[in-house]
């Protein structure tokens, strides 16, 4: 079997939104669609404060409630793992953006520019009618991970099979690979250091990791 | 106020909380309506009316998806979805219900085929009620929704609003069974009950502060003008001579609207999402982990 799952290093992430940018840049995801941010959570009171960045997005969960709640079948777990939507079959009724606990679904029913009246060359060329009032969402870059059956290649090791966000961290804080090979870059660094996954407690299984410390 | 704090989600609004208006006050009536036929009240009115409620719900419906005309898509998944087993139901309640307001209507009286039409409408009611309680408990990412003490309220907000809809249609279409009034002000005690458990459960368990400062808010309104207002307006209903049916009327008229007020705030207003939590921060250097934090959340 294939996992593929996420981890974020949360002690080395700084912030800088390479990742969001470099998500809109693959995906062509319109104005105020983020299908990856980094988020900027301050924690704790004077003088004891912390500030921690923390990438979120789609967490492609095991037990997704928002491909049970789906009417049409749209939303399907792949045998990978990947969380993903047929946009064809979607019907928009947004219940399966009411039943995401992470606020990764998002329906656009206009279309907006980034610059209000004229399309830029590349919102010309990119805009997709087929994403209009339907959910979309983060998926792994599939098309990536698609393309490595085709190749050998290895996603999360070979860039060109890694989803954009991998790619252009220049942190080295995010890393994607198979949980299920148990030498998989991602196998070892849960291995090797404690995680966390967010809500948790609501029973979704997520496949996205955040490092918070290194074993003891 | 932090981006990482609940914010009230926009996917569904009043279109939505008009499905779960018009469906649950249509099946409270359905089910209410058959068990007054058996007393000899005349169904075909509000067996009409619950029809055309629930009908009224599925357009909104309609008119929120973002692909209309995909509309049968709705149909694909059973195995799991409670809004295609809503779907499912509606496809046959509507026809059985319409088939027994003819049935039994004036121009084709077929009291066999009434009746059969009748119980099999009321049972398909109570099971288009029960889905959507589930839908709403289904909503993972809703905390005021996926809570399981909102699905009684959602049962029996349905059929307290039934109720009221009995009593207005016996008003204008004669008689209705003595029990009506009672049985009203039972739901009403019943509504009162649910909802103050769920207030309290909620609270409880933990839900943003927001979403419970809005349904706390809207208490005062949904208890005085919702439950008070009709109990003591059915109490002076029995003693008011000719009165009375007018004063029925409008025990009826207020029960349905603090109904519809309850489920409009808990799916239009209390909808805030889950937003981002921290269990706790990273550990930086020879340093150690800090506390994490739930930001919005009342605990």
């Amino acid at each position: 079997m294939t996992r593929y799952v996420m981890v974020a290093d949360l002690r080395r992430c700084v912030g800088c939104q390479t990742c969001a940018a470099a998500c809109k840049h693959a995906n062509a995801t319109p104005p105020g669609v983020q299908w990856r941010q980094v988020l900027d959570m301050e924690t704790g009171t004077y003088p004891q404060v912390q500030r921690t960045f923390v990438p979120v997005g789609c967490m492609h969960c095991a037990d997704p409630p928002c491909e049970s709640v789906c009417p049409s079948t749209a939303t399907k777990i792949r045998p990978d793992g990947i969380v993903s939507i047929d946009y064809d079959l979607c019907i928009g009724c947004g219940y399966c953006a009411v039943a995401c606990p992470y606020q990764a679904r998002h329906i656009v029913h206009k279309r907006d520019l980034a610059y209000d009246k004229q399309a830029m060359a590349n919102e010309e060329q990119r805009f997709d009618e087929g994403r209009m009032s339907v959910a979309m969402k983060c998926n792994f870059c599939q098309d990536r991970i698609d393309h490595a059956a085709e190749t050998g290649q290895i996603p999360g090791v070979d860039p060109e099979v890694t989803p954009a966000c991998v790619n252009s961290c220049i942190a080295d804080a995010l890393h994607f690979g198979d949980k299920d090979d148990p030498d998989s870059n991602v196998n070892n660094l849960l291995a090797e250091n404690q995680t966390f996954r967010m809500h948790e407690e609501l029973g979704t299984d997520p496949g996205f990791y955040y490092i918070w410390d290194k074993n003891e | 106020m932090s981006r990482n704090e609940p914010w009230l989600q926009t996917n569904w609004d009043w279109r939505a909380a008009g499905n779960f208006i018009g469906g649950g006050s249509g099946t409270g009536l359905a089910i209410l309506a058959a068990l007054a036929s058996i007393q000899g009240t005349v169904y075909w009115p509000m067996g009409l009316i619950g029809a055309v409620l629930v009908g009224i719900g599925l357009f909104c419906v309609w008119l929120e998806i973002g692909r209309p005309w995909r509309a049968l898509h709705v149909f694909f998944h059973p195995q799991t979805s409670w809004m295609t087993r809503e779907a499912f139901v509606s496809a046959l309640l509507l026809p059985v219900t319409l088939l027994a307001v003819v049935a039994a209507g004036p121009f084709l009286a077929m009291p066999t085929l009434a009746m059969g039409a009748i119980w099999a409408a009321a049972v398909l009611a109570a099971i288009y009620l029960f889905c959507q309680a589930r839908i709403l408990h289904a909503s993972k990412g809703i905390p005021a929704w996926r809570h399981p003490s909102l699905m009684p309220v959602i049962i029996v907000t349905g059929l307290a609003e039934g109720a009221g809809f009995l009593l207005i249609s016996a008003a204008f279409f004669g008689g209705g069974p003595a029990w009506m009034q009672v049985l009203l002000v039972v739901l009403l005690l019943g509504r009162w009950l649910a909802w103050r458990k769920y207030l309290a459960d909620l609270t409880q368990t933990g839900a943003p502060n927001k979403a419970l400062a809005v349904l706390h808010e809207a208490t005062p309104l949904i208890n005085i003008g919702g439950h008070i207002v009709p109990t003591v307006l059915v109490v002076l209903s029995l003693f008011t001579g000719d009165f009375g049916p007018w004063l029925a009327v409008l025990a009826g008229l207020t029960a349905i609207a603090g109904g519809w007020q309850l489920k409009f705030v808990v799916i239009a207003r209390a909808a805030f999402n889950q937003g981002f939590a921290l269990p706790l921060t990273p550990v930086r250097g020879t340093g150690q982990a800090g506390p994490g934090d739930k930001p919005g959340w009342n605990n």
